[in-house]
């Protein structure tokens, strides 16, 4: 079998653990429930009593909720297919350690992806004007997989608890909603700040989600779509070779 | 690509392919820190054989298999599966796998876990339909296919992982403790079915360590110990072993020479297990003849008189204790 449909095939069954991903550990009535209140109830803790039009709160809203839902549940689904003894079976199957990753990634994906349309809807409910919708939604989907393989990234620790994993995602998840332009607009930062700001990928999605509801970015938009992009490959790149080291220490 | 019922090969005229191998292993090695699991072994099996690899615990039984499924890789050495090197998704895509400690997803069905895996192994549906419609009968859980494994008895889980490794119809099966810890029913439905698939033409990997298991099911048993394999033998071949091992136990009224025992004929080892001393010998009816003229000639009583059979336990120690 030549090298094309080797990858062809790969690609297909990296949905097949995408599929499997959504079935068993993403579509549970208190997962989508908590993945969507939870990023809801943190920002209204920060934005109730301060004057925000909701053209400003959107943006931040819609970054919250993809950063933290493509991150919920993505960390630990290694750690539990370990856990439940599933994952030996896997990897001695025709499958390589990057196909597994990889529907990790989209299912994770996904998920954040369709939880994300519901502040959206909510917004355009309110009838919010969208300008440039292609670039929201392609940010959407860049930052989705941004976020996805940063998830993934947090998992690669060969550890077998899943609590293990979340703490250790949630201590890194919570500082960079505070660095990312969310609660304070990037213009509005001191210089040392935005720098702190340009190493969260957040930002950037932030930025563009500002852009298409407020119409007034900070950075422009390619800016935004460049560092996504660089910051998708590198987690990406970073999630695979971490796993395909740490994959076989789990067993 | 999917694996065929009969392997193709254009001069295969007979079911049985002599000398045609499934498993090639040489020199494989494995380390975990200053622990050497896997010493350098090699052996090779061919298709169509159930070969079976017994040992102790520790003794590196799942390390190897981990090896040769593609999990773990070695440190060194080579080792083949059906033409593509272990670990390789050629030989991973021709191999069904029961891991030693794996489970089924417990939140989906019987039916779900066997369809999930068709589509890993890129089974196409109508085929993997009637494939788990099949397999479900085979390991008599037909009628709970549709309900969660976690309802699942411990004995049902393990049939349906068995089914789970078989839905691609793979060419080689690596079985690791396929029925430890099972009800005497279980595990003779799950022997009984690993025979069938061997005589459909399959290749058998199996671990084992329960002797018994080892020699009803396998064509030739290796045994293997703390990493090195001691011996590779057909089971008639240990058996012979064990008749080496008969004993008989005898005490005496008065003080008795060792050496005064071993000059007995047909007495091949002589032992001192407190007041009473064992004889080892392959035909004790004669011993026992041999015992009672040397009592009489040197007018020496016997107290007590057994004989022992040794178990295959026993054979197993012995090759494994060398
Ligand atoms: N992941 C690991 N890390 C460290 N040591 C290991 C690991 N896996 C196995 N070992 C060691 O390698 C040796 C062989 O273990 P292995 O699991 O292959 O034995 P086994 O023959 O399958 O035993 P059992 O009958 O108990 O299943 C043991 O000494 C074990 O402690
Ligand atoms: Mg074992």
């Amino acid at each position: 079998m030549d090298s094309f449909s080797t990858l062809v095939q790969q690609a297909q069954r990296s949905l097949v653990i995408a599929r499997k991903n959504i079935r068993i550990y993403y579509s549970k009535g208190p997962v989508v429930i908590f993945g969507i209140l939870f990023p809801v109830f943190l920002f209204l803790a920060f934005a109730v009593g301060r004057d925000f039009s909701i053209q400003f709160m959107l943006p931040g809203l819609l970054g919250m909720v993809l950063f933290f839902t493509s991150t919920a549940i993505s960390p630990a689904v290694a750690p539990w297919e370990t856990q439940a003894r599933t994952l030996e079976r896997l990897i001695s199957s025709p499958l390589t350690a990057s196909t597994i990753i990889l529907g990790d990634i989209l299912a994770s994906f996904a998920f954040g992806f369709l939880i994300s349309l519901i502040p959206l809807g909510a917004g355009l409910a309110l009838s919010l004007q969208i300008h440039t919708p292609a670039a929201l939604f392609g940010g959407l989907i860049l930052a989705g997989f941004c976020f996805s393989s940063l998830g993934l990234m947090f998992s690669a620790a060969p550890a077998t608890m899943p609590s293990t994993i979340m703490m250790l995602s949630s201590m890194i998840k919570f500082p960079v909603v505070f660095i990312s332009g969310i609660f304070i607009p990037l213009k509005q930062l001191p210089g040392w700040g935005k720098i702190i700001s340009y190493i969260s990928p957040l930002t950037y999605f932030t930025d563009i989600a500002r852009h298409c509801i407020q119409n007034e970015g900070y950075l422009s938009l390619g800016v935004d779509f460049l560092a996504l992009f660089a910051f998708t490959g590198l987690f990406l790149i970073l999630a695979l070779k971490l796993h395909q080291k740490t994959m076989p220490e789990r067993i | 690509m999917y694996p065929r019922k009969k392997k193709e090969s254009p001069m295969a005229d007979s079911p049985k392919k002599h000398g045609s191998l499934a498993l090639q292993v040489s020199g494989l090695t494995k380390k975990y820190g200053n622990v050497t699991a896997v010493n350098a072994i090699s052996f090779q099996v061919k298709k169509e054989e159930i070969f079976g690899f017994l040992g102790p615990n520790g003794a590196g039984k799942t390390t190897t298999v981990r090896i040769l499924t593609g999990v773990i890789k070695a440190d060194g050495g080579k080792a083949v599966v059906l033409g593509g090197s272990a670990g390789s998704l050629k030989a991973k895509q021709k191999a069904g796998v029961v891991p030693e400690m794996t489970n089924a997803y417990l939140d989906i069905s019987g039916w779900d876990n066997l369809m999930l895996m068709a589509e890993i192994y890129g089974v196409p549906k109508r085929q993997a339909y009637k494939k788990a419609e099949e397999l479900f009968k085979k390991i008599e859980l037909y009628p709970q296919k549709g309900q969660k494994v976690r309802t699942y008895s411990k004995g049902m889980k393990q049939r349906l992982i068995l089914a789970m490794s078989l839905i691609s119809d793979p060419e080689i099966l690596f079985l690791d403790e396929p029925t430890s810890g099972l009800d005497v029913k279980s595990a003779r439905l799950i022997r009984g079915f690993i025979k069938e698939l061997s005589s459909q033409g399959k290749t058998v990997f199996l671990t084992t360590h329960q002797m018994e298991e080892a020699n009803q099911l396998c064509d030739r048993i290796a045994i293997i110990d703390q990493g090195n394999i001691v011996a590779i033998d057909p089971p008639e071949k240990l058996r012979a072993e064990i008749k080496e091992m008969h004993s008989v136990e005898v005490s005496f009224d008065r003080k008795v020479k060792t050496e005064s025992l071993y000059q007995l004929p047909q007495v091949s080892t002589v032992e001192r297990v407190g007041d009473k001393f064992r004889l080892y010998t392959s035909s004790p009816g004669e011993a026992i003849v041999s015992l009672v003229n040397y009592t009489s000639r040197e007018n020496v009583g016997i107290i007590s008189l057994n004989t022992l059979t040794p178990s295959l336990e026993d054979a197993f120690l012995a090759l494994t204790e060398r």
